[in-house]
């Protein structure tokens, strides 16, 4: 394949059916969670690579036979190696004898919220999921280091004009954008709190967030969209969401019981399990939703200045050609 | 040949399909693409043996009495977004290789630095 | 002799809508050029999602499902004409030129 924006489509539409093996799976958490982030933001930010790095690949010249060979060898001890494993959808097999049945049959009572992989994720392995929380702002960060890039006053008076005259062309689309647009951050705001009940959490709120403000930056310009939602204030808020989970755990150190055991934040401990999965799912979806948008906002930033800087010297380079 | 095991081996093929891809092909995005699909394979192994026969989804809803088991559930849900945060920075190294060497095709990148050392 | 009412008429359709969406597929792979293309399946994809959704809707008519299957209806009526319509555009926009006569 030479063309590079075939194969990123093709990667979406594998995140895609992945998601659906997912649902037939029973795994409808995972589900969500790979449909909003596989088959979206990784599909989105693939693009936008492609934009800068260009559309198709160079020719190879070798045939790759030792890694052919490697990659077959590789496969028949991996398959040699599943030939001890339990049958698929057997419930005897250990993965499902030692922990889960007291996940299964004391979260009701312990934690008294009816989707148990919640309950598991945000109480029971509290501490896994600060580890996820710390490591997207990790990547928010690294990507603020790579890709940031100082603007000045000049640039976005020039993209302003722009701006106004793709108004014409774009009027379907911004239109229909500017309706849907509340009703896509109501949802995300309904996965976020309905996470206890069904589907949903912080993870799948905060990507859906993030996939409307995109949305909005896409189709009307990164200078409408910076002066919509500040720099300084998302990269706040990225910071706010591990610093909310964090706390949550100090003031349970506080009262007198381990860090993340949510029992200590109220009289009744099922009422302070309630209150502890609220809030650190409130800070998951603040971090997520903020660091998404600044990686968003980062590459696109790259790349309008990559391409003004193109044209300001298509444009010495003429004005050389013409006095020449 | 036990066909109940039918599900490692589909997890095995895409797997090394993934493999293949990372170290036979040149071009850095296809790299990528080759790792998200190794990824993703390696989420169907864990979901595939979390699935219970005859359960559901670990919801508790009124006269459901089997369950699939939903510690498997939480591990993937971690791995894909740190997967994700992973893929993101990995794009923005992309990018910043094509600014320095000005391409991204893994044998132009070496034979420029072999010619700068 | 309404439950069965209900059963036939949800059965027809969610048979129409898979019928409606094989068709697009088809036109996919039989059309000559990228906008006939195009029309096939943004038709044929949003007419399919409304006669699925419908047939759904009329399994189970009481409850909140019915309510929620009414909203994505509404967003899908939307939101995929306006893709098919951003591609077309994108598609003008970069010169693929339709083809107009059959030599």
């Amino acid at each position: 394949m030479k063309d590079l924006l075939a194969v990123v489509m093709l990667a979406g539409i594998y995140g895609l059916l992945s998601a659906s093996f997912f649902v037939t799976m029973d795994a409808v958490d995972v589900a969500f969670t790979e449909a909003s982030v596989g088959a979206g933001i990784s599909t989105l930010l693939m693009l936008v690579t492609i934009t800068m790095t260009g559309r198709s690949e160079h020719p190879t010249r070798h045939k790759p036979v030792l890694a052919l060979a490697v990659v077959v060898i590789t496969g028949g001890l991996l398959i040699y190696g599943t030939l001890d494993m339990p049958h698929f959808g057997y419930a005897e097999a250990p993965v499902h004898t030692h922990v889960a049945p007291h996940y299964i049959n004391d979260s009701m009572q312990e934690i008294g919220i009816p989707n148990i992989v919640t309950s598991v994720l945000a109480s029971y392995r509290g501490f896994d999921t600060f580890g996820e929380v710390v490591v997207i702002f990790t990547a928010g960060m690294g990507i603020l280091a790579l890709l940031s890039m100082v603007r000045r006053r000049e640039d976005s008076a020039s993209s302003d004009s722009l701006n106004d005259s793709m108004h014409e062309q774009y009027l379907v689309l911004r239109i229909v954008t500017k309706i849907l647009i509340p009703f896509i951050l109501l949802f995300a705001l309904y996965v976020q709190f309905h996470g206890d009940y069904g589907p949903g959490g912080g993870f799948q709120a905060g990507v859906i967030f993030a996939a409307a403000i995109i949305l909005y930056a896409m189709l009307f310009g990164m200078s409408t969209a910076r002066r919509v939602i500040n720099q300084s204030y998302i990269r706040f808020f990225a910071a706010i969401g591990v610093l909310l989970y964090g706390c949550v755990g100090v003031v349970s150190l506080l009262n007198g019981k381990n860090f993340l055991d949510y029992s200590a934040l109220s009289a009744d401990p099922v009422a302070g399990q309630h209150l502890g999965i609220l809030l650190i799912e409130l800070g998951v979806g603040f971090t997520v939703a903020s660091v998404m948008v600044i990686i968003f906002f980062n590459f696109e930033g790259r790349r309008e200045k990559l391409q003004s800087q193109e044209n300001k010297n298509n444009e010495n380079n003429n004005k050389g050609n013409k006095k020449t | 040949m036990l066909l109940g095991l039918y599900n490692y081996w589909i997890v095995v093929v895409l797997m090394m399909i993934g493999f293949y891809i990372v170290i036979a092909h040149g071009n850095l995005i296809k790299k990528i693409v080759g790792l998200t699909i190794f990824q993703t394979s390696v989420f169907i192994f864990y979901i595939s043996m979390a699935k219970v026969e005859g359960g559901t989804a670990p919801i508790i809803a009124e006269g459901i009495k089997l369950f699939s088991n939903p510690l498997p559930h939480v591990l993937i849900l971690t791995a894909i977004v740190v997967g994700i945060a992973t893929t993101a920075v990995g794009l923005a190294l992309v990018v910043r290789i094509k600014e320095a060497y000005g391409s991204i095709e893994e044998e132009e990148i070496q034979k420029k630095d072999n010619l700068d050392c | 002799m309404m439950d069965t009412l209900m059963n036939i008429s949800s059965t027809l359709f969610l048979l129409t809508g898979s019928f409606l969406c094989i068709s697009g597929g088809v036109g996919i792979l039989r059309f000559p050029d990228f906008y006939t293309r195009m029309h096939a399946v943004g038709v044929t994809d949003t007419s399919a999602t409304a006669m699925i959704l419908i047939g759904l809707m009329l399994q189970n008519p009481d409850g909140l499902v019915v309510i929620k299957l009414i909203i994505i209806l509404l967003m899908t009526l939307f939101i995929s004409p306006t893709a098919s319509h951003a591609l077309a555009r994108a598609a003008i926009h970069n010169n693929h030129k339709p083809v107009l006569d059959k030599t």
